[in-house]
């Protein structure tokens, strides 16, 4: 955000920089199931991003003085490899990540029926493997289908989805350079059964008006992904060929 | 499960389900519509509509008989993995042997495998497991498996159909707790043609008419 671009992300013809539609999602696949030794897993591709999550539990919560004897805690960790973006990214948490494990696992909380699980904790690693703008997202999006994936009850499957502001107009799903050089980012996580939203953020300036219209895109894309979502899940079943 | 021949329709957290019927387990009510909690198998039967997850982890219930594994020892327990989301602690009232304060070394030790029964579970999760009772005793020998247990059912099949059949083919001796774990002894060859049909029975749990085909299975022999 801020930066002025020295081009021009929307050409004459409406399009994008890599030759979408205002309200166009970037290319997605999904994959449950990667992960042999943990509970539950999946793999996002998303334009150019690369995650993977990874869900552990529920399990006796330690530190002992984490744990709830009412509910389960979520504990999403959000973490970049240090290959997964142009600079070397230094290895570890940092603010911005920590500041992203939390809200994940807010937003993962508001679904699952914590109170099920006394005394215990998920956690949900999430690993970007490769960045392309809109990370939280998509790890939101894998993280969901992992613990959808590791017979977690939840209320609904959680879809992660961004929109923003970029040259004066309101698209959805930023890239990265849409990201770097756009006026305004916002990632939310919805939950596409009811158009409940776990997830609002914003970075830069916008309207009202481009706000609503930004979150009614991102509401109306994440049926689209959420269709992928349920079809990723039902695909690890229907084959019967299995390695183990 | 019945003998229809068809398979159930997987659903996800989330989905409507489109069924006349009382809210059974694994499904939660929403505006007077029933939702699947789990991605699992739809299942009605006496008016209750369940969904059957196809993963997830043991909840311990009372009475159920689940195989364990000691994981710690304290002077007047023992703590046992039982695959659930909490360890349960073995009590030393709880065995057949009489254990002096800090001998429970001498009876059961760290990596040692139970046939052990659930006699409490608190709204906490806390869990209590006993030894005391006809079969129970320490598993020696044998190997064990793991699967999903929500679909050990299935491997018992109707009134332990499935697994008498495997048992009287293998000549093996069998135990599957409630909570996944699958103990086997027998002959190497046996065993094998054993993890094999369990494997088996547990990639097609969500189909019909699985008994004949583990049975065509383990008459085919062993290629």
């Amino acid at each position: 955000m801020g930066m002025k671009a020295d081009f021009k992300l929307i050409d004459d013809n409406g399009l994008r920089i890599d030759g979408r539609l205002p309200n166009q999602l970037r290319p997605l696949r999904m994959e449950v199931g990667v992960v042999q030794r943990a509970n539950g897993s999946a793999f996002v591709e998303w334009g150019g991003n690369k995650i993977i999550a990874a869900v552990y539990g529920p399990r006796e919560a330690y530190p002992k003085h984490i744990q709830d004897p009412n509910r389960a805690v979520i504990r999403a960790r959000y973490n970049m490899a240090a290959f997964s973006v142009d600079e070397r990214k230094r290895p570890g948490p940092d603010r911005r990540s920590v500041e992203l494990s939390k809200v994940i696992s807010e937003a993962l909380t508001s679904v699952v029926f914590v109170e099920r699980f006394p005394r215990t904790s998920i956690d949900v690693y999430i690993e970007v493997l490769q960045a392309d703008a809109g990370t939280r997202v998509a790890g939101i999006t894998a993280a969901s289908l992992a613990l959808a994936d590791a017979g977690i009850p939840m209320r609904d499957i959680i879809v992660g989805c961004a929109a923003g502001k970029v040259d004066g107009v309101v698209v959805l799903d930023l890239n990265k350079e849409e990201d770097n050089y756009g006026e305004a980012d916002v990632p939310m996580a919805i939950l596409p059964r009811t158009g409940e939203i776990a997830l609002l953020q914003m970075d830069g300036n916008m309207t009202y008006e481009e706000l609503t219209n930004a979150m009614d895109m991102a509401i109306d894309a994440a049926k689209e992904i959420h269709e992928l979502q349920v079809k990723a899940l039902k695909e690890k079943y229907r084959g019967d060929e299995h390695d183990y | 499960m019945d003998e229809e021949k068809k398979m159930r329709d997987i659903v996800v957290p989330g989905e409507e389900i489109d069924i006349e019927g009382k809210p059974g387990r694994g499904v939660f009510v929403e505006n007077g519509k029933l939702y699947s909690a789990y991605l699992g198998i739809v299942d009605t039967r006496m008016g209750y509509v369940n969904v059957i997850p196809l993963s997830g982890c043991y909840m311990p219930k009372k009475g159920d008989r689940v195989i364990g594994k000691i994981v710690d020892l304290a002077p007047m327990n023992w703590v046992v993995d039982i695959n659930a989301p909490y360890y349960a602690p073995l009590h030393v009232n709880d065995v057949p042997w009489r254990v002096e304060f800090g001998d429970t070394g001498r009876f059961l030790s760290i990596g040692d495998v139970i046939l052990a029964k659930v006699s409490n579970v608190n709204e906490m999760g806390q869990v209590w497991i006993t030894l005391k009772e006809q079969g129970l005793r320490k598993l020696e020998g044998g190997h064990i498996i793991t699967i999903s247990p929500s679909k050990v059912p299935r491997v018992i099949g109707k009134s332990g159909s499935m697994i008498q059949m495997l048992k009287d083919h293998t000549n093996c001796r069998i135990y599957v707790g409630q909570n996944g774990t699958i103990w086997i002894s027998g002959a190497p060859d046996g065993i094998i043609t054993v993890i094999k049909a369990i494997r088996m029975i547990e990639r097609e749990a969500h189909t019909y008419g699985l008994t004949d085909r583990v049975k065509e299975f383990l008459e085919r022999g062993d290629e």
